[in-house]
Formats: structure tokens, C-alpha cells, sequence
């Protein structure tokens, strides 16, 4: 794939045959109500107010923010509250909320906050059928499996506890069982690439791509926008969730937008002033 | 209201117009809207709410079928079942309020599922019955593409609106034209079932998903409804909301 000149990399006649959106998502990791950002999901820099960033982000055009808190599950409870609360005073785009979800209850006190949806990760793989509660109570578009992804051999393994540790499924099945349980979005990020600013994992989303059949938004290792590139050939991807890039101005949101529809995005006006 | 303005003055003149800005500040104290939201425990109301106080709304949040049908102007929201929605509000008593409002002309907008249940029935887990307070029916969105692909379902995402049937037709007023500036911006969807107007013109504005027409602006007279979710829609949605706050 050529990063340089995305002209000579897209043939003109691919480009006006897609007609397929791409949510840009920004995905910001919380722990103690403060930004943080991290390598491989580990390592944690602190950056500042995540409602801050939050706002900007809404304010030149983000399609959707994910707030997580990485280490809730560690802890055993989630402290976005005042974070969700905070962004639905001036945030009007959709609201995603993730980390240490474990009940119904649990749900229910982040999406009361403001989230529309929450995401789930290690109480779905030690429970499954907390899938089926939550999409039962809520309906499947609030419920976001989020999966995190490490290369082991050939394959790739689900990993819990924010890419901490390690558990014998492997994504793929993981991914139909939770998509049959009711999950509405797949949130799936490569632990690998996570923080490396190095491209997306194409081949792990090459092998999801073809087997869900609900909304796929990939995570982990955009660096640049030609980063973007090699995505518009994966047909059933909806959306990228972006951090570092965002947080540490490498692009704008304008220059990535401006970018994904160069190679064949329908994406939402980028400005919203 | 005006003598308020005027004592700051230290001249004070016997007989003055006021500027456009005063004019623009006495109008929206008395145009601030007041927006009764259908709290009936379906859904995200809190973004609603915000949405519309971001507006200039005043906002109260009520399931007493009294309060409604005292309201200026009634927002209905709702995610998730037809069905499990239409025993909601029939279990709070307010379904026999909530088509009452046609005849006191009151405005109502319905969001997403609360658009889809002013429609006369679903097919949703078999059929049911809606607030009927538009003619059509409630189907599952078509899951083909124009060239036989499946497509994911539930529909979730931005998606733009476009200017639906013939405009000559279709009801003009300054309601109506409101609506109309959405055409060509992009409002956030979720959604697996859609609306399917008996009357065409009933449908302002409408978005493809696969090349499928989605009926995504409806209107009935005083009965407004949107399959997406304009609290969610960043400017554009916001004001939307606005436009029907000033109906």
C-alpha cells in the first residue's frame, strides 16, 4: 500500500463505487476523572480533563465519543458518572461508556448518567449471558461488545482486565457469540498496535470483517491519516476509534475526515459551527 | 417589561423604539418555549432534555396524562420495543392523552421509536396497535440492498435527509418549511424498523440506507415525528429541535 500519494494508491473507479459512511469515534480513556493514554493499553500518561477534550472533539465534528474507564474492572466499579454527566450538558452526539460493567445495575447507572450505550469486555467473557441481559433490559443498540485482541501463534486470543490477561478464546468465535447473544456493535481493538501509532492491525480486522454481521468499529495503531488507507478495502467496517492521534494533535479531525472521503468515505461534514 | 429596560437610562426619553437587540431580548423572554418531554420510561430522556433546554426550551419532564394535555407542546421519545413502549404508556394512562392532542392542536413531536408508535400498527413480534395519530403502518427496514446484498441491521449511523415527494403538494407552511432545512444534513440513526406513511405526503424528508427509501421527517398537521435522534445530531439536530420549538 502506498502512505504517500493516496491518488495513485485508489483507482478513481473503486472511489465512486463506494458509497459507505465511517463514524469517526474519539476514545477516551479515564481513570481517577483524569485523561489518560497509554501504549499497548498500558503505560498510562496522564493528559488532563477528559470533558475538555471531549468538548473540542464535539466541537469540530466527532462523530461519537467512547469514554472508558480502563481500570474499573481491576477496581471492580466504573467512575464515569460525573464524566457523563458532565459531557451531556454539551455533547450531542452519541455517548458510549465502558469498563468494569458487570450487572444490569451497573448499566443502568451509567446510561441514567447520559451514555447511550455501554461497552462490555471482562464480566461478557466471565458471563456471557450478561449479553443477553443487557440487550433484553436495553435493546442491542446499546450494548457494545468491546474486544480486545492479542496475536498468540497463528491466532488471535481475547484479553480481559484491559489487555492484561490473557483467556483461551479466540476472537473470532468470541465475536459470533457475543453478536448471537445480542450484542448490537463490535468495539475491537488490537492490544498489539495500541498506542504504537504504527497502522491498524489488517489482518486481525481482515478476519472479523468478514464474519460479523453488525456494525464493526476498529481500535488501535492510527499514526496518520494514510493510516486510513488500507480500511476502505475491508467492506464491512462502519467506524474508526481514534485516540493518541486526536489527543496529541497529529491530525485534526478535519484532516482526517477530509482524508476518508478522498478514498471513499461518505463521512458527516466535519465542522459543526 | 419595557419600563424595566428603560430605567437603566440616565436620560430617560419620553417616547423611544426600542433597538433590535431589546426587541430580540423582550421576544425571547416571552417566546421561551415550554416543553413537556414524556417521561414514561423508554430510553435516554436525559439527552432530550439537555437538547432542548441547549435550544432556550423550558423543560418539564411528566407521565400525568393531565400535565400533557395542559402542555404547550409534548415531545415523545423512546428506545427500544413498539410493543413493550405502547404498554408503557398505556399502563401510565396516557395513551388516550397523547391522541387527544391533534384536537387541542397542540404540537407533538415523536423521536425515533416515539415516531414510530404515532403510526397505526407494528409488525414488531407480530402486530400491534399504535397511537394511530398517522395513517401507515410500522415494518421491518427492507435487509437487501438495491443489488441483493444484506445489510447490517439495526440501521446505526449519519445519515443525510432528502426533500420527499412533491413539494407543490406537500404542506408549506412555516412548520413545514422548518423541517425542510434539515435536507442535505446528516442526522444519527438506530434503528431496525421504519415508517411507511399511507398518505405520501405525510413524509417531508426521507434518507436512503442501501438505496432503500427510509421515511425519516413525517408530519400529520400538528403531529411531527423523526426516526433519528436529533438530541444526538449535533448542530443539525439541535436545530431541528429548535424549528419545532418555534412552531
Amino acid at each position: 500500500m502506498d502512505n504517500g500519494n493516496c491518488d495513485a494508491a485508489f483507482p478513481i473507479q473503486y472511489r465512486q463505487m463506494t458509497d459507505r459512511g465511517l463514524r469517526v469515534i474519539a476514545r477516551l480513556d479515564v481513570k481517577n476523572g483524569q485523561l489518560i493514554k497509554g501504549i499497548h493499553l498500558e503505560g498510562l500518561r496522564v493528559l488532563g480533563d477528559p470533558n475538555e477534550f471531549a468538548l473540542r472533539y464535539y466541537e469540530s465534528g466527532i462523530d461519537e465519543i467512547i469514554f472508558m474507564d480502563p481500570v474499573a474492572s481491576f477496581y471492580g466499579r466504573n467512575t464515569l458518572g460525573n464524566v457523563l454527566t458532565t459531557a451531556v450538558d454539551n455533547i450531542f452526539v452519541p455517548i458510549t461508556a465502558g469498563g468494569g460493567i458487570r450487572s444490569v445495575a451497573d448499566a443502568t447507572r451509567l446510561l441514567r448518567a447520559g451514555a447511550d450505550k455501554v461497552a462490555l469486555n471482562t464480566a461478557a467473557i466471565e458471563r456471557p449471558e450478561l449479553i443477553r441481559e443487557l440487550a433484553e433490559e436495553f435493546g442491542s443498540q446499546a450494548v457494545v461488545l468491546s474486544v480486545e485482541a492479542k496475536k498468540t501463534g497463528n491466532t488471535w486470543l481475547a484479553y480481559v482486565e484491559n489487555g492484561r490477561e490473557p483467556t483461551s478464546l479466540s476472537v473470532l468465535d468470541w465475536i459470533i457469540q457475543g453478536i448471537e447473544l445480542g450484542a448490537g456493535e463490535v468495539l475491537l481493538t488490537s492490544i498489539d498496535k495500541e498506542g504504537t501509532q504504527r497502522g491498524f492491525d489488517i489482518d486481525l480486522i481482515s478476519m472479523i470483517n468478514s464474519a460479523v454481521k453488525v456494525p464493526l468499529i476498529v481500535s488501535g495503531g492510527m499514526g496518520s491519516v494514510s493510516d486510513l488507507d488500507p480500511l476502505i478495502f475491508q467492506e464491512n467496517l462502519d467506524a474508526v476509534a481514534i485516540a493518541g492521534v486526536l489527543h496529541y494533535e497529529k491530525a485534526s479531525l478535519a484532516e482526517i475526515k477530509a482524508h476518508a472521503r478522498h478514498i471513499g468515505y461518505r463521512v458527516r461534514e466535519a465542522s459543526i459551527s | 417589561m419595557l419600563v424595566i429596560l428603560v430605567i437603566g437610562f440616565e436620560k430617560p426619553p419620553l417616547v423611544r423604539s426600542i433597538s433590535d437587540a431589546e426587541s430580540c431580548i423582550l421576544r425571547e423572554m416571552r417566546d421561551r418555549p415550554n416543553i413537556t418531554v414524556v417521561d414514561y420510561g423508554a430510553g435516554n430522556i436525559l439527552s432530550v432534555c439537555r437538547g432542548l433546554e441547549r435550544i432556550g426550551a423550558n423543560v418539564s419532564l411528566s407521565a400525568d396524562a393531565g400535565e400533557i394535555l395542559r402542555a404547550e407542546k409534548v415531545v415523545l421519545p423512546g428506545v427500544g420495543a413498539f410493543k413493550s413502549a405502547m404498554i408503557k404508556l398505556e399502563k401510565r394512562g396516557l395513551v388516550e392523552a397523547l391522541r387527544k392532542l391533534p384536537s387541542l392542536e397542540t404540537p407533538l413531536l415523536g423521536i425515533c421509536l416515539g415516531m414510530e408508535i404515532l403510526f397505526e400498527e407494528s409488525q414488531e413480534f407480530g402486530s400491534s396497535e399504535g397511537l394511530g395519530l398517522i395513517p401507515g403502518q410500522v415494518v421491518p427496514i427492507k435487509p437487501f440492498d438495491l443489488d441483493g446484498q444484506k445489510l447490517k441491521m439495526p440501521h446505526i449511523g449519519w445519515n443525510n435527509l432528502v426533500l420527499s415527494g412533491d413539494l407543490a403538494t406537500a404542506p408549506n407552511d412555516i412548520a413545514g418549511q422548518a423541517f425542510k432545512e434539515s435536507a442535505g444534513r446528516e442526522f444519527y440513526f438506530v434503528h431496525s424498523f421504519m415508517a411507511q406513511p399511507t398518505d405520501p405526503t405525510h413524509t417531508l424528508l426521507h434518507t436512503f440506507y442501501g438505496g432503500n427509501e427510509i421515511p425519516s421527517v413525517v408530519r400529520n398537521e400538528t403531529v411531527y415525528g423523526v426516526q433519528f435522534h436529533p438530541e444526538k445530531s449535533g448542530n443539525a439536530g439541535l436545530e431541528l429541535l429548535k424549528a419545532f420549538s418555534r412552531i
